[in-house]
């Protein structure tokens, strides 16, 4: 929490150590190269002047690294990397110091371990040249650097503590973060305002299908496939998933004319089913993306994105522009914004209604896996994910009127920024529950949603 | 471990504590959705707030019979507020409405910010002595039970016997309250909103007190899981405990008096019976996935019930097929 | 049919010019300025109107007339845009749905809302009126509602008598056949003691045998008293039993007055010819 909160600060000098380690009995292809936590706020620019790479330090060390821990203490100063040169790193392990060094010119440093484990890694203050600085005294020590197989890094914070200040570009960036939210949120619950519209059923294992759509993508993902050829593999799944659900679930219960809240808790089991059984067969543990790592923030005006972000925002707007078009001006669209308006009518001027209807389940069950991924690539895959986004998914169709897929789009979006932005102004514990009230306020003043029409009787 | 054991461990679940708190909650879910058909997703909710408001009164020193009030009394407030924006509303809207609401209170209790009064993620705890719940045991102590396997503490048949009597005197009242015109106009409403207020029911309110006074039947359920536990942690007052409670309800009969009760003994029987199956296994399977095992049963168990037997144990097959229209 | 006598208030009517919007010397109901828009769309909009007491007063028109909307608006189910109408001489507009009933005008549904599962007894008690035992803390404490509900079930049984439900008194409303339930839920409009019965379209998909009888218990009713506003849009059903029928098209009253007037009405006869032939559908759902 602490180290992504204090790497937040973009304009800081920055400071730069990477600290790896190394470990002789393992091929260097076993390896997993690690890419330092994505580096809120560093900007892409610092962030590779101060870049340091394990060849380097081979190379500084003049010759192979044993079992060490080893990194470079850099800070940009004036826009330029500079070493430093002198400072003392100390590690120690349960208290114990095990051994130190101090750095070169090249502000490199190697500290000889016995092995695996747990250690403290301590930068003394006073020993750091002129012009540098720790960000945060308190960060002097890294007291749980835990060394595996591998390489792995941790920071220490150089540059000058400005971290309680923000400036436009904070809030831009975290604007922008959410509109990135809320447009994954668009196109993951577009699917389930429309199975609303046309059925009336609000089903809770939408969150699954937005699992399902995420894990899929994986799978083909880990399977060797790249990322983004894997995407459409997991719509394919995704809308799979959507026409099995309807043909095997919700089709006869249909027929059998199922009430509507008895309906919500078949979806409620199913969801509750589902989503155990993927804790069980993909692990509780969170995945990643390939196409995830090696992301660094770039500076786009004010806004400092990923590439990723860049591109899963081109992705859902161009979705969800389709979608428009194709709810506005095709037969198919026209067909299902009749069988929303009225079922009965519908069926009675020609329109084969069942038929729309899985078809919508086909449409739903692609973009809730198209969502389920591209939130996957922001954060990662995990067996619960849908479930966490499905409040958000509720009450953003709540928030632009139940049914109306329009409406939908707007409510994610001011649910993502919302819940984005308000981070900025009150503790991040709280970003969620201020989404919800936002929800109830906006139901007290306008139940029918921004987008809804009154309602009518009889 | 023997089957016999593992059949009497369940047992011993079901028709204890565990099994009379589920009831005790589940009867007042049972007013909300079997007789009055309103969607309440986030029941959970009345339950967090009856046990922290015991465990945060028991924290400030103040006694048990302040907790209940101070619980009972911040889940009114709450079915106030969430009731009276959304029960004008269609079903839909207090379903999202209740469960964003469960979820909000829960996140707010665990949140950093919220320590010194929830004490955040870690909860408040050993506050056993200072409740003073098993003071006032008349049972002495020790163990009771047959054999090895279906043993009491004196402990858990105290808190046993405080709570089956609560579920028994609750079940009773609600038995008076339904079968009254009171419960007719609720049941009315369940089949009809527009027919109730055609003959001149004030619908809003009607549905105001049954969502009020249910919720209030949860949230001293939540006091007494508190009482028995000496502690509240945030983790437990999760969506899928309210979905547990759905399954309780529909399996004992939504709508029936003693279903709920009749319910909650079914389902911890048959969830601990899984559970001692699934922990002797000629293979190995983790607590995690046993656990995660559990809840899909549970899942699978709430659709099939819906599906092929909606009326659950005690309700009546014609009465089922007559919500056909 | 039991159609021969006639009240005063029938022969009051006699003398009432056939025009649009004209005073009525007795009215239990009067609506003014009522308009109701969707979107764009203006559903309704009546000037004046006053529906005479005591008498079967017919509401007619084509599909999409407005007719089901200015109902809907009367009893509650809807609210106007603008408007005001006034019920038994108090006014009525922005008054809720459960608080009209209350006063005295029940309303039907075009389909049927019987109370599924619940049983024909139930269906008919809970229309029953005092009900001491619904308030929450009473309900509890049966010995202060158990006489009022021992006279609740007389009177239940006596209506179901008369609608030839009393043999059905324990089945759930549920199993009951379409007609029935018609009949279910005309006996239970009458539990309430009304003075003003509003009847939807009290007659669609009913068929020919039980159109008869309902035409006979809805005449009845105007015999006790009662006064009745029904929405239909069978001409055959209006000939036979109203006593003044009221003519909408295009959300507007096109024409008012007796049967015999209403039969030569210009206005109308386009109204009808024009626009739809199929008043043996199911109507709108609006």
């Amino acid at each position: 929490m602490d180290l992504a909160r204090s790497l937040r600060n973009p304009r800081v000098l920055l400071l730069l150590l990477a600290l790896g380690v190394l470990w002789p009995g393992t091929a260097a292809g076993a390896q997993t190269p690690t890419t330092k936590p994505a580096a809120d706020g560093v900007t892409a620019a610092d962030e590779a002047k101060c870049k340091f790479t394990k060849q380097e330090a081979i190379e500084a060390n003049g010759g192979p690294l044993g079992p060490s821990i080893w990194g470079r203490l850099c800070q940009v100063i004036d826009g330029k990397a500079t070493f430093a040169k002198g400072a003392t790193i100390t590690v120690s392990q349960g208290g114990k110091e095990i051994a130190d060094d101090t750095t070169g010119a090249d502000g490199v440093f190697v500290v000889t371990i016995p092995g695996n484990g747990t250690y403290q890694v301590a930068l003394d203050p006073k020993t750091l040249p002129k012009g540098f600085s720790l960000t945060d005294e308190d960060r002097a020590v890294l007291s749980n650097v835990q060394v595996n197989l591998g390489d792995q890094q941790s920071t220490f914070r150089l540059g000058e503590d400005d971290r309680g200040q923000r400036d436009l570009s904070d809030y831009a960036t975290t604007v922008a973060k959410g509109v990135r939210l809320g447009l994954i949120l668009a196109v993951a619950a577009v699917g389930l305002s429309l199975v609303y519209g046309v059925t009336g059923l609000t089903n809770f294992a939408h969150a699954e299908l937005v699992t399902w759509g995420a894990i899929a993508t994986y799978l083909a993902n880990s399977a060797g496939v790249p990322f983004w050829l894997a995407v459409p593999i997991g719509m394919v799944a995704g809308a799979v998933a959507g026409l099995a659900n309807d043909r095997a679930i919700w089709a006869p219960l249909r027929k059998r004319r199922m009430a509507l809240l008895s309906m919500m808790v078949v979806s409620i089991g199913l969801s509750t089913a589902v989503r155990n059984l993927f804790q069980v067969a993909y692990g509780p543990a969170g995945k990643r993306y390939t196409a995830a790592s090696g992301q660094l923030e770039r500076s786009y005006g004010p806004f400092r994105l990923t590439p990723n972000d860049v591109i899963i925002m081109v992705i859902c707007v161009a979705v969800l522009i389709g979608m428009t078009v194709l709810l506005r001006s095709t037969r198919l669209g026209t067909a299902i914004r009749a069988v929303a308006d009225n079922a009965d009518l519908a069926a009675s001027s020609g329109i084969a209604v069942d038929r729309i209807i899985t078809t919508v389940w086909v449409i739903c069950g692609a973009l809730a896996a198209l969502g389920g991924t591209l939130y996957g690539l922001t954060i990662n895959v995990k067996f619960d994910m849908g479930f966490v986004l499905l409040l958000s998914m509720f009450a953003a169709i709540v928030l632009g009127g139940l049914g109306n897929a329009y409406g939908a789009v707007l409510g994610a979006l001011v649910i993502g920024v919302v819940q984005e932005t308000s981070g900025l102004f009150i503790d991040t514990a709280y970003k969620f529950v201020v989404a919800l009230l936002v929800l109830i306020l906006v139901l007290l003043v306008r139940p029918q949603g921004i987008l809804g029409q009154r309602e009518r009787f009889g | 471990m023997s089957w016999l054991s593992i059949l009497a461990l369940a047992l011993q679940t079901a028709i204890g504590f565990q099994g009379a708190s589920y009831a005790l909650a589940a009867a007042g879910l049972n007013l909300h959705f079997g007789y009055t058909g309103l969607s309440n997703f986030g029941h959970v909710g009345f339950l967090l707030v009856g046990a922290y408001g015991m465990a945060i009164s028991a924290d400030q020193g103040w006694s048990i019979w302040v907790g209940f009030g101070v619980g009972i009394a911040a889940s009114v407030v709450l079915g106030l507020l969430l009731g009276i924006p959304t029960l004008r509303l269609r079903g839909d809207y207090l379903a999202i409405v209740t469960i964003a609401s469960a979820e909000i209170l829960r996140l707010v209790a665990n949140a950093r910010p919220s320590e010194p009064l929830t004490g955040g993620s870690r909860g408040i705890g050993s506050l056993t002595s200072r409740l003073g719940f098993f003071d006032p045991s008349f049972i002495p102590e020790g163990t009771y039970g047959v054999g090895k396997s279906f043993v009491f503490t004196d402990r858990q048949l105290w808190a046993m016997l405080v709570c089956w009597g609560l579920v028994l005197v609750v079940t009773l009242l609600l038995r008076g309250l339904v079968r009254s015109p009171w419960g007719r106009v609720l049941r009315a409403i369940r089949e009809d909103e527009d027919a109730a207020r055609a003959l001149g029911k004030n619908v809003v309110v009607f549905k105001l007190q049954s969502f009020v006074l249910g919720g209030a039947i949860g949230a001293l359920a939540g006091a007494l899981i508190v009482l028995n536990a000496g502690s509240v942690s945030p983790t437990r007052w999760i969506a899928p405990f309210t979905f547990a409670l759905y399954t309780v309800v529909i399996l004992g009969g939504a709508g029936t008096v003693w279903g709920p009760i009749v319910g909650a003994v079914v389902y911890w029987f048959v969830l601990d019976l899984a559970d001692g199956v699934l922990n002797n296994l000629w293979f190995d399977v983790s607590d995690t996935s046993a656990g995660a095992i559990r809840l899909a049963i549970m899942g699978v168990g709430l659709m099939a019930l819906m599906v092929f037997r909606p009326q659950g144990i005690l309700g009546s097959k014609k009465e089922m097929l007559a919500s056909g229209r | 049919m039991a159609a021969e006598l006639r009240t005063d208030a029938m022969a009051a009517l006699d003398l009432v010019e056939a025009t649009v919007g004209v005073a009525k010397p007795d009215s239990i109901l009067v609506a003014d300025d009522v308009t109701r828009r969707y979107g764009g769309l203006t559903a309704v909009e009546v000037d004046h109107l006053e529906v005479p007491r005591g008498v079967i007063t017919a509401l007619i028109g084509p599909n999409g007339a407005g007719k089901t909307t200015f109902f809907n608006l009367l009893c509650g189910f809807d609210r106007a845009d603008t408007g005001s109408w006034s019920f038994d001489g108090q006014r009525a507009d922005g008054a809720k749905a459960h608080v009209l009933a209350q006063r005295g005008m029940v309303r039907t549904f075009q389909l049927t809302k019987t109370l599924g599962r619940m049983t024909v007894l139930d269906n008919m008690l809970l229309a029953g009126r005092p009900q001491g035992g619904e308030h929450l803390l009473r309900a509890l404490w049966r010995g202060s509602w158990r006489q009022q509900e021992a006279d609740h079930v007389t009177k239940a049984y006596d209506l179901l008598a008369r609608f030839k439900l009393d043999k059905l008194t324990d089945e759930y409303a549920a199993g009951l056949s379409g007609g029935q339930r018609k009949l279910l839920e005309m006996a239970r409009a009458l539990m309430t003691d009304p003075s003003l019965v509003m009847l939807d379209e009290p007659m669609a998909g009913v068929n020919p045998a039980l159109t008869q009888s309902l035409l006979g218990h809805v005449t009845a009713l105007r015999d006790e008293g009662m006064s009745i506003l029904f929405v239909e849009h069978d001409m055959d059903v209006i000939m036979t039993i109203s006593d003044w029928v009221v003519c909408m098209a295009g959300g507007r009253i096109i024409a008012e007055g007796r049967p015999a007037d209403i039969a030569g009405n210009a206005a109308v006869i386009e109204a009808y010819l024009g626009i739809d032939h199929g008043a043996s559908t199911t109507g709108t759902i609006s």
